[in-house]
């Protein structure tokens, strides 16, 4: 039903939104890669889900760092490396995209990779909340950071308001595969990122989600300029609606998750990421009702 | 001279016998632009005329050619993935057909197939490197027609033609929200006695139009000044979420 399909979309996705958003207040997670699946879930192609994504999480990510910004929470420099890493890794990707797009695999890519990445979140995620309960009143210092081959590298920068001295490399390498994924996928990255900042790097914790969010924001702006000038698959109106309802979602979120308790938390998140795992490959698995499927190719 | 030809052709129809006394349909549209704007949710047109004689009536509607590339999927380690593909071309983007009575009652194969009139004598021409193949795999073929159906750009089954007395008659035709913008062609014959008599033609244009189209155009046509504007409305919609967030 065109007219039913039409009517009920705005609301829905108004729905959408603040869900995220109600996630990522409770959470203090991005949303970026719960938001994406959701908009497959219901209907919007995958191509305009993921650009349109990426477009999101820039308003998230200017929001976010701003707060951080101002309690000096953002390692300037460290970010710059990762910038540098994540704009090469996010064109690329955005040209990966592209390729995959023309061959009619897109689909299938950003939905496997999905597939692999909220299984990973969302068990790593379980286990980890799960231990937290069970060990909850020990209090383990956690190590400094580790000492390793990393360390080794050359090209070593001063990164002052981490209190590192290290290889310039790690940091450029972690940009680059969280760009790749931000071009692929349409997330952030944080995901990615902030563990990776904490256990490979060795950044202090404080620091660790101002500085990816920075990163964040022009990475998915690069992301945005990329995927609207080859795949014109960018949709203002889409991802408008989407941060008024994220918005409103945060706020309310935000205010419930200061009445719960940390492990429980993350362990909810971790039951609905992989909830929706599951549901992506059931589908993925599942004998489509059309073997066949069509994209229009060139107007006359 | 050039310039004079408009003008002589004008002339030279003026002093012909009268057409339009001659021709056996005549037809109109309620109206010949649909505009798509914003929260446009597909929209009905009335097609109306006259037949000089009582006959037999079908209207066949069909939206702007594009290709269109048909995909099977295959099941691979477990997951269904895009095997083999094939490109059809120029396949109109909408095709919806409406009679008086059902088309085998008055009309024989030959002429359906002919004319193109009926989704099984759809002229759908697949192309393998630029070349048109002679026949286009069946199940393709079909594929193509079903998912084209299932969008709702396709009949799955034909309309009325209305009758309101021997002359006039009159058919809604359904455009959905999904419908592609360029012209359309309405076409509409008649048949006496089993024998096509006659037939009249009508364009239909459709267009986006408002904030709708200017969006539309700005992402097709300028797509990269697209992209930083929707990276700056970002960045404001950010920045206005955290000074709101804060007050709050």
């Amino acid at each position: 039903m065109p007219i039913a399909e039409m009517s009920v979309n705005v609301p829905l996705i108004l729905a959408v939104g603040a869900g995220v958003g109600l996630l990522s207040g409770l959470f203090g997670v991005g949303g970026g890669f719960l938001m994406t699946p959701l908009l497959f879930f219901i209907g919007i192609p995958s191509a305009v889900a993921v650009a349109t994504g990426a477009t999101l999480i820039v308003a998230a990510s200017i929001s976010g760092v701003l707060a951080h910004w101002k309690r000096g929470n953002v390692d300037f420099r460290m970010g710059g490396f990762l910038l540098v890493g994540g704009v090469v890794g996010s064109s690329v990707g955005v040209w990966l995209f592209t390729v995959l797009r023309e061959q009619g695999h897109i689909d299938l890519v950003i939905r496997l990779c999905y597939v692999l990445f909220l299984a990973i979140i969302g068990g790593l995620m379980l286990v980890e909340s799960a231990r937290a309960m069970m060990r909850k009143k020990k209090n383990q210092s956690r190590r400094d950071h580790m000492h390793n081959w990393l360390h080794g590298l050359p090209f070593k920068v001063r990164f002052r308001r981490s209190r590192l001295y290290i290889s310039a490399l790690p940091p450029l390498a972690v940009g680059l595969f969280v760009g790749l994924l931000a071009g692929i996928m349409g997330v952030g990255g944080g995901f990615v990122m902030v563990p990776a900042m904490i256990y490979v790097l060795g950044m202090p914790t404080a620091v660790v989600v101002g500085t990816s969010l920075f990163q964040i924001i022009f990475v998915s702006a690069n992301v945005t300029i990329l995927q609207s000038a080859t795949n014109q698959t960018v949709d203002i109106v889409l991802a408008l609606i989407l941060l008024i309802g994220g918005v409103l979602g945060a706020q309310f979120g935000a205010r419930l998750g200061a009445k719960m308790q940390g492990e429980q938390l993350r362990g909810l998140l971790a039951l609905i990421v992989l909830g929706v795992c599951a549901k992506l490959t059931y589908e993925l698995v599942l004998q489509p009702a059309d073997l066949f499927s069509i994209a229009e190719v060139a107007r006359y | 001279m050039r310039q004079l030809i408009p003008f002589l052709t004008i002339l030279l129809a003026l002093t012909l016998p009268d057409r339009a006394q001659a021709r056996d349909i005549t037809i109109d549209l309620t109206d010949p632009i649909v505009s798509i704007t914003t929260g446009f949710t597909g929209t009905d047109l009335l097609l109306y005329g006259a037949v000089k004689q009582a006959g037999d009536l079908v209207v066949v509607v069909r939206g702007p050619a594009r290709d269109e590339v048909v995909r099977r999927k295959e099941k691979v380690l477990g997951v269904w993935v895009n095997r083999d593909e094939l490109v059809f071309d120029k396949v109109p983007s909408y095709y919806r057909i409406a009679s008086n009575r059902p088309l085998k009652e008055f009309m024989n194969p030959e002429d359906a197939d002919r004319l193109q009139i009926g989704l099984p004598n759809l002229d759908l021409r697949a192309k393998v490197s630029g070349k048109l193949l002679p026949e286009a795999p069946y199940d393709f073929r079909e594929g193509l027609i079903r998912n084209l159906q299932r969008i709702g750009l396709y009949m799955t089954k034909p309309d009325n033609v209305v009758f309101l007395s021997e002359q006039l008659f009159r058919t809604r035709l359904r455009f959905p929200a999904n419908v592609s913008v360029g012209t359309f062609t309405i076409e509409v014959y008649l048949f006496r006695d089993n024998k096509l008599q006659s037939t009249a033609t009508t364009l239909l244009t459709v267009r986006k139009f408002g904030v709708e189209a200017q969006v539309y155009d700005l992402a097709h046509r300028y797509s990269l000044a697209y992209g930083v504007l929707a990276v700056i409305i970002a960045v404001v919609a950010g920045w206005a979420a955290n000074a709101a967030f804060r007050k709050g």
